[in-house]
């Protein structure tokens, strides 16, 4: 472990270089991607997997189609260990080097980043998380959000308590607690659920996690024992999520009623509770598992020939997926990109286009290899969140199933709430440029 | 007569315990007050209904209590790791954090490598004492004498030094504690009394018990054995105690051991309640209030210390956090401690420096 370890990082090391020395050199048949990773700090549990997963695939495109017609992705990762002063560091180097699109990787960092991005001209890809008003295109014509926000997964948790009560109107009366980690990432739910509370007459009982106690819960679970919340639903991440699943055990919760956002959905994270972790859910917007033709062509062209850092029993695990199905928005959006403008080698600017416009249908999946590995999604020049449709994953002991079908948002409480909330961001930050850019049809 | 009253009266408000007593009493009649006439306001709320909750359920106070109790004597000992070190060389020893990481992160990496358990802890125990001579040698005794920020910064670069040197060893991903393999206790006691159930964890009596005896080990042996008086006679003056032939090299690599051997047992607890990952570095900060409050050379007050900001943190948190919107323990503790400094601004067993001008 330790020496393959160290070969690994150095080996890690040397590839990053060669990247950065590599993109200069071929600038004239490659595009630049950057993408912020943590490897290291208090999330790296949940960072790592999902790091492999978005180099694996965009290695997988290089090796096996050399690149999106021809033309390969320079892929680098900046890392942040999920600090979001460093997140604008990355954010500076990606645009410096001319990314084709940013990828910041947490809330706190694309925060940080939707202003100056509107004014750099760069786009953001932050895929399921991030600001769920930035779903609202017409103010915020450089985020994209798909397939869904946190606005869209808070409605699926009350949708998924309704259908296993038996209905909406069955929801009068229950308790939901949210613990969520206390900072931007965690508070994102807030607003929704407190609307549908009001709509649906349930109670909602909010225990904030502070960081510095992520794996010190022990108080907020005797409020839980004391509050008795029907349903649990966990917008954490890192740390907070294998201590959740433990705390929920120990304290006697009923595991089937703890039911975790997509990003408390690790393999890591379910499997710390042991063989009492079994019927732990999460909410999911990908499968887990290799029996995919995607999957299979990233063991056959990368992880066997020793060209990813993954091992390859990792490769398929959860959150290692959720990475994949990052990248593969990217090289679809390139892909589209290419086709819209007539370019090979495409910008920022193209690349914003080509977001703007994806529609990822249900024979482009099944071209792609990944039927089944997701729904289809579109995003459209105000919509650019697609808000498309999600399941709850359940852990059996050993791994991730997907019990039931997938399920649609509540697109209509959800979608006035991100308008409204755009408009209000836009008014504070005073005097926010104008949406110039001209819509594209969808592809 | 005139003489007499000319003699300055003693000033009773300068004695911190009458102070504090008088602000409490105070503090009560306000709320006695205040609650009776707005018996559904915020002074009912926050005097008189978190007590009324207790009364109704006391296997919920008794269980919190408990949670308290053990959080306590978990922080007491990442205290001492604290204090030990303060005392030997003037120093808060910022790379405590890490070397629970560290500690934690070697036992399970051993393990994996195919080394039984308890071999390994042994094992890892050899790691933790190579690491105190090379952070003596290499750091410390080439800072011998320097101002003690020197020292202080000194720890950072230990810290940050260890945070790369374990990531590039052991990487990032989370690793399970083999809590099993140790034999330590699964489950729970569950005691039927007080109107409910007050579950107790089996990990939560271990760890209290193998913490109270590790912290009663090391307080016997630093006040009664030879290296004890060494290292109080160190923390004394660092000169003094090398005039009179103590070795601080010696003294140095033994507290710092000591300091490992704390972190191992931290990692151990604290990873078998979560999991072993470098977010482990955050828990040794909370035994930053129980310094404040018991101050930073005082074991007892390490002890005592760890208790009240476990306890009173966890109470706090449950009976009136709801108040607030939950979530404040991690601020409260801080707050109990500064509430004591305010009249006890050495700490409650801190030495009182007097210095005369």
């Amino acid at each position: 472990m330790t020496k393959s370890s160290i070969i690994r990082s150095v080996a890690l090391g040397a590839l990053l270089a060669t990247g950065a020395i590599a993109a200069p050199a071929n600038a004239q048949d490659s595009v630049y991607f950057a993408n912020n990773a943590y490897r290291t700090g208090p999330f790296s549990g949940s960072g790592i997997p999902i790091g492999d997963g978005m180099r694996d695939y965009i290695s997988m495109i290089n090796e096996r189609d050399g690149g999106v017609n021809g033309v390969k992705i320079v892929y680098e990762e900046c890392e942040t260990g999920y600090d979001t002063k460093k997140s604008i560091e990355c954010y500076e180097q990606a645009k410096s080097k001319n990314t084709i699109v940013y990828s910041p990787w947490s809330t706190g960092a694309t925060l940080a980043a939707i202003p100056r991005a509107h004014i750099d001209k760069i786009p953001i890809l932050s895929m399921a998380y991030g600001l769920s008003a930035s779903a609202d295109g017409t103010n915020f014509p450089w985020v994209f959000i798909p397939p869904f926000t946190y606005w869209d997964g808070a409605s699926l948790m009350v949708k998924h308590m309704a259908a296993e009560l038996g209905g909406m109107d069955k929801l009068k009366g229950k308790k939901l607690g949210l613990i969520h980690l206390d900072a931007p990432f965690g508070k994102e739910p807030i607003p929704v659920l407190e609307n549908l509370a009001k709509k649906y007459g349930f109670e909602l009982k909010i225990y904030p996690v502070a960081a510095a106690d992520m794996q010190n819960q022990g108080s907020l679970w005797l409020s839980i024992r004391r509050d008795r919340p029907d349903y649990l639903y966990n917008q954490g991440w890192g740390a907070m999520n294998p201590t959740a699943v433990k705390e929920a055990i120990k304290n006697n919760f009923p595991i089937g009623k703890l039911v975790g956002v997509w990003w408390a959905g690790g393999d890591d994270d379910a499997r710390a509770g042991g063989p009492e972790a079994k019927g732990y859910k999460s909410l999911n917007l990908n499968a887990a598992g290799q029996n995919f033709p995607a999957i299979q062509d990233i063991l056959k062209h990368v992880v066997e020939k020793g060209k990813s850092t993954t091992p390859k029993d990792k490769v398929g695990e959860n959150l290692y997926n959720r990475g994949v199905y990052n990248s593969m928005l990217v090289v679809e959006a390139i892909r589209n990109a290419q086709k819209l403008t007539g370019k090979k080698v495409i910008t920022a600017e193209d690349m914003r286009r080509g977001l703007e416009s994806l529609n990822i249908t249900e024979a482009r999946l099944k071209e792609i290899g990944m039927e089944g590995f997701a729904t289809p999604t579109s995003i459209s020049c105000t919509d650019h969140s697609g808000h498309s449709k999600a399941y709850v994953a359940e852990w059996d002991g050993t791994k991730w199933t997907k019990p039931g079908e997938w399920l649609e948002p509540l697109k209509d409480e959800v979608r006035p709430l991100i308008e409204a909330n755009a408009k209000d961001y836009v008014d504070k930050a005073g005097n926010w440029p104008k949406r110039t850019e001209s819509c594209e049809k969808s592809s | 007569m005139s003489d007499v009253a000319a003699q300055p009266t003693p000033n009773l408000l300068a004695n911190g315990w009458i102070k504090s007593g008088l602000i409490v009493l105070g503090l009560v009649a306000a709320a006695i007050v205040g609650a009776r006439i707005d018996p559904t306001g915020t002074i009912h709320a926050i005097f008189v209904d978190p007590f009324n909750q207790m009364a109704q359920a006391p296997d919920l106070l008794a269980q919190t209590i408990w949670e308290g109790l053990v959080s306590g004597v978990l922080y007491a000992l990442i205290a001492l790791g604290f204090v030990l070190i303060f005392k030997a060389s003037g120093v808060f020893n910022f790379a405590q954090g890490i070397m629970v990481v560290f500690a934690a992160l070697t036992l399970v990496g051993l393990y994996e490598k195919g080394v039984p358990a308890f071999l390994a802890v042994v094992l890892t125990l050899g790691v933790m004492f190579a690491l105190a001579v090379t952070i003596e040698r290499v750091v410390l005794r080439p800072l011998v004498n320097q101002p003690d920020i020197i020292l202080f910064m000194a720890t950072f670069g230990i810290t940050y030094f260890l945070i790369g040197f374990g990531e590039a060893i052991f990487g990032g991903n989370p690793k399970q504690m083999i809590a099993e393999q140790l034999y330590l206790p699964k489950g729970a006691i569950d005691l039927k009394i007080l109107g409910g159930i007050v579950s107790l964890q089996k990990i939560d009596i271990a760890a209290a018990i193998i913490a109270s005896l590790m912290i009663a080990v090391l307080a016997l042996f630093f006040q009664y054995t030879r290296i004890g008086r060494a290292l109080r006679a160190v923390a004394d003056s660092h000169k003094a105690a090398l005039s009179v032939g103590i070795s601080l090299n010696q003294i140095w690599v033994i507290v710092w051991f000591t300091a490992g051997i704390v972190a191992l047992i931290t990692g151990i607890m604290w990873g078998a309640r979560s999991d072993v990952s470098f977010a482990l570095e955050i828990v040794a900060l909370k035994a930053l209030p129980v310094l404040i409050l018991g101050g930073f050379t005082s074991i007892p007050g390490a002890i005592v210390g760890g208790l009240i900001i476990g306890i009173g943190e966890k109470l706090g948190e449950f009976y009136w956090g709801p108040l607030i919107g939950g979530g404040i323990e991690s601020w409260l503790a801080y707050f109990i401690a500064l509430g004591f400094l305010l009249f006890r601004p050495q700490g409650l067993f801190g030495d009182k420096i007097i210095e005369r001008i």
